[in-house]
């Protein structure tokens, strides 16, 4: 997954001396000791362990208001960044990505990256992906799609009583035309889906009995079919 | 009505009582045999208009010179064992009920090669008991799939020889065996049936391509040598001796150095099997004809298609036989070849010689509407 570091959280301890830093770990809780402000005003240490902040006119005992809570956080967060200029957050990595032109890194033919990661798409989580998240959804969809193919050259995994597969009469898928259903078809009198005719086959040139809607060789049955027509516009109703 | 110009009905029974003149005119034989070719048989299902009546008078023509004659042909019946498949045993003996039915006869039939599904021995001996039913002389053609179970073991036993010649009527007929493969399966440590369901999937990569190979054109060569160039010759070949569409081995890897082989001769005419489908083909001066399978019809490949091919529609699922049947070639007394394809279920396509040596210009078969996908 997306490089991604936790939000650290500020909690500002009311009681005790100073601030209390919880880091990204829930079991392990680290503390490190502020150094004491001349002013007697309260410090606040990042989780860093080096960077602290004063919060103007709050002595040690008192409670800051939310405004002046805020306005130290977001002190000690600048000063931070400035000191991690590289690091990827959210919103650092919206702007690089808005300043740079062109597209996904593309990473090495075959097999995954072995580097560091590939440039990180933006936006929420679903459009959180990298080239190695889309190398292996790649992977699954050809695996979906090569058992298809497995069943569409397998008379028997087809269940046709005569020894006929589909690859006898579509080699690579030809002849299929999926790109134009749903249509008329005019042999049944009424319109059909891929998977009326892919069934239709399995009963007749293969005689063989129909899958039902959800069994998974006529869902790879589908996938292998519609794969071999990539970049073919869809066309529904056509003859 | 002045005298000179004629009524479009005048014209019609003129040309109407010129052509039952040439009918008489003709013998019996041959006006069946013309009969046999498209022209009749479009003519028999009242499809043509009356311009094709021109056809009768070439055929009247051709009379006058050295008698032409037809011969048959049956392809890529790819029998399973019949227990297992009725399916395709139906298309073969529909098959010899035709070429068994033509009239007059054909001087022989070819069978163009995949007898069999896998090359099994049951396979193999099924067709070879069913085509004892063709009534005559047959000369057989080897396919891969007879061929990779055994290598051509039991096919060998049945048939003879995978590469022959003979003289017909002036003509020199050759069959070889362009269905090798380089040897892809020992260093995969494939099993003969391994190996066989290979070559059986059009698709499969992992296969050699087809080749005539080192030995075969050597032996072409030889068999050539004695024949003079004038004379005519027709090659029987299972893949299509050019170059077509690799993935689907609708390709011959030597094939420029058999056309090589041919090139010295006026009149080459090739026929070939493998690609089930009406596929038509000319380079330098051979003329190459695809033949029609009896299971079922392949698609054109999405590329490579030769561009004098007149393509057949797509077939109709819903029917067996549509895009599949049979055919019969038609040698011309100067030793040229018109390939009639007897497409089941559709109106005959023929393509003829005139058509091929004329780049598409003359005699240009019926062009379907539809689209072939």
């Amino acid at each position: 997954m997306t490089p991604r570091r936790t939000l650290m959280l500020l909690v500002l301890s009311t009681l005790g001396a100073g601030a209390v830093v919880l880091a990204q770990s829930r079991t392990r809780v680290d503390r490190h000791p502020s150094p004491p402000s001349f002013s007697g005003n309260v410090v606040v240490a990042l989780c860093d362990g080096e960077t602290t902040a004063e919060i103007p006119g709050v002595k040690e005992g008192e409670t800051p208001t939310p405004a002046q809570a805020r306005d130290v956080a977001d002190r000690l967060m600048a000063a931070w960044r400035e000191k991690n200029p590289s690091a990827r957050w959210e919103e650092s990595v919206r702007l690089a990505a808005a300043e740079q032109v062109g597209g996904t890194v593309q990473g090495e033919a075959g097999g995954l990256p072995a580097g560091p990661q590939g440039a990180v798409q933006e936006g929420h989580t679903y459009g959180a992906f990298s080239e190695r998240d889309q190398r292996i959804w790649a992977a699954e969809t050809d695996k979906f799609v090569q058992e298809g193919r497995r069943v569409f050259h397998d008379s028997k995994a087809l269940g046709s009583t005569i020894a006929v597969s589909c690859d006898m009469c579509h080699p690579d898928g030809a002849n299929t035309h999926p790109e134009t259903y749903p249509k008329f078809q005019v042999q049944l009198g009424r319109v059909a889906l891929l998977r009326d005719m892919i069934n239709w086959c399995i009963q007749n040139p293969t005689r063989g009995k129909p899958l039902v809607d959800d069994d998974p060789r006529l869902k790879a049955l589908e996938a292998y079919i519609l794969a071999q027509r990539k970049g073919t516009p869809l066309e529904y109703g056509k003859h | 009505m002045a005298k000179g110009i004629k009524s479009i009905e005048t014209r019609h029974y003129d040309e109407r009582d010129a052509f039952f003149a040439g009918l008489r005119r003709m013998s019996r034989r041959g006006f069946l045999r013309l009969a046999g070719a498209s022209a009749g048989l479009a003519m028999a299902k009242g499809l043509v208009p009356p311009h094709s009546f021109q056809l009768i008078e070439m055929a009247g023509a051709a009379e006058t010179g050295k008698p032409p004659f037809t011969f048959a042909y049956i392809s890529d019946t790819h029998l399973y064992p019949g227990r297992l498949n009725d399916r395709f045993v139906r298309a073969i003996l529909k098959a010899v009920d035709d070429v068994n039915n033509l009239d007059p006869p054909p001087d022989f039939v070819l069978f163009g090669g995949d007898l069999a599904q896998l090359g099994q021995r049951e396979e193999l001996d099924l067709g070879h008991e069913i085509l004892k039913g063709v009534k005559p002389p047959i000369h057989m053609m080897v396919g891969e799939h007879d061929w990779f179970f055994d290598m051509g073991e039991h096919w060998r036993a049945l048939f003879g020889p995978e590469q022959y010649s003979f003289d017909h009527k002036g003509v020199h007929f050759v069959t070889i065996m362009s269905v090798q493969e380089k040897d892809f399966w020992t260093e995969r440590h494939m099993t003969p049936m391994e190996r066989m369901q290979t070559v059986a999937g059009l698709d499969n990569g992992v296969q050699s391509r087809f080749e005539v190979g080192p030995a075969g054109r050597e032996w072409l060569q030889k068999d050539l040598e004695k024949v003079d160039p004038s004379t005519p010759l027709v090659v029987f070949s299972h893949s299509p001796l050019y170059k077509y569409y690799r993935p689907w081995n609708f390709w011959t890897e030597d094939a420029d150095e058999v056309q090589a082989i041919l090139g010295r001769f006026q009149r080459v005419t090739v026929l070939h099997g493998h690609t089930h489908q009406l596929l038509s083909n000319r380079i330098g001066n051979i003329d190459f004809h695809g033949m029609l399978s009896t299971a079922w019809p392949w698609p054109y490949a999405p590329e490579g298609l030769p561009k004098l091919t007149i393509q057949q529609n797509r077939a109709d699922p819903f029917d067996q036989f549509d895009g599949c049947g049979d055919g019969s070639v038609e040698v011309t007394e100067n030793g040229l070849a018109n390939a009639l394809y007897n497409l089941w279920d559709r109106n005959p396509v023929t393509v003829r010689a005139s058509y091929l040596a004329s780049g598409g210009a003359n005699d240009a078969p019926a062009r379907t509407k539809l689209p072939s996908y």
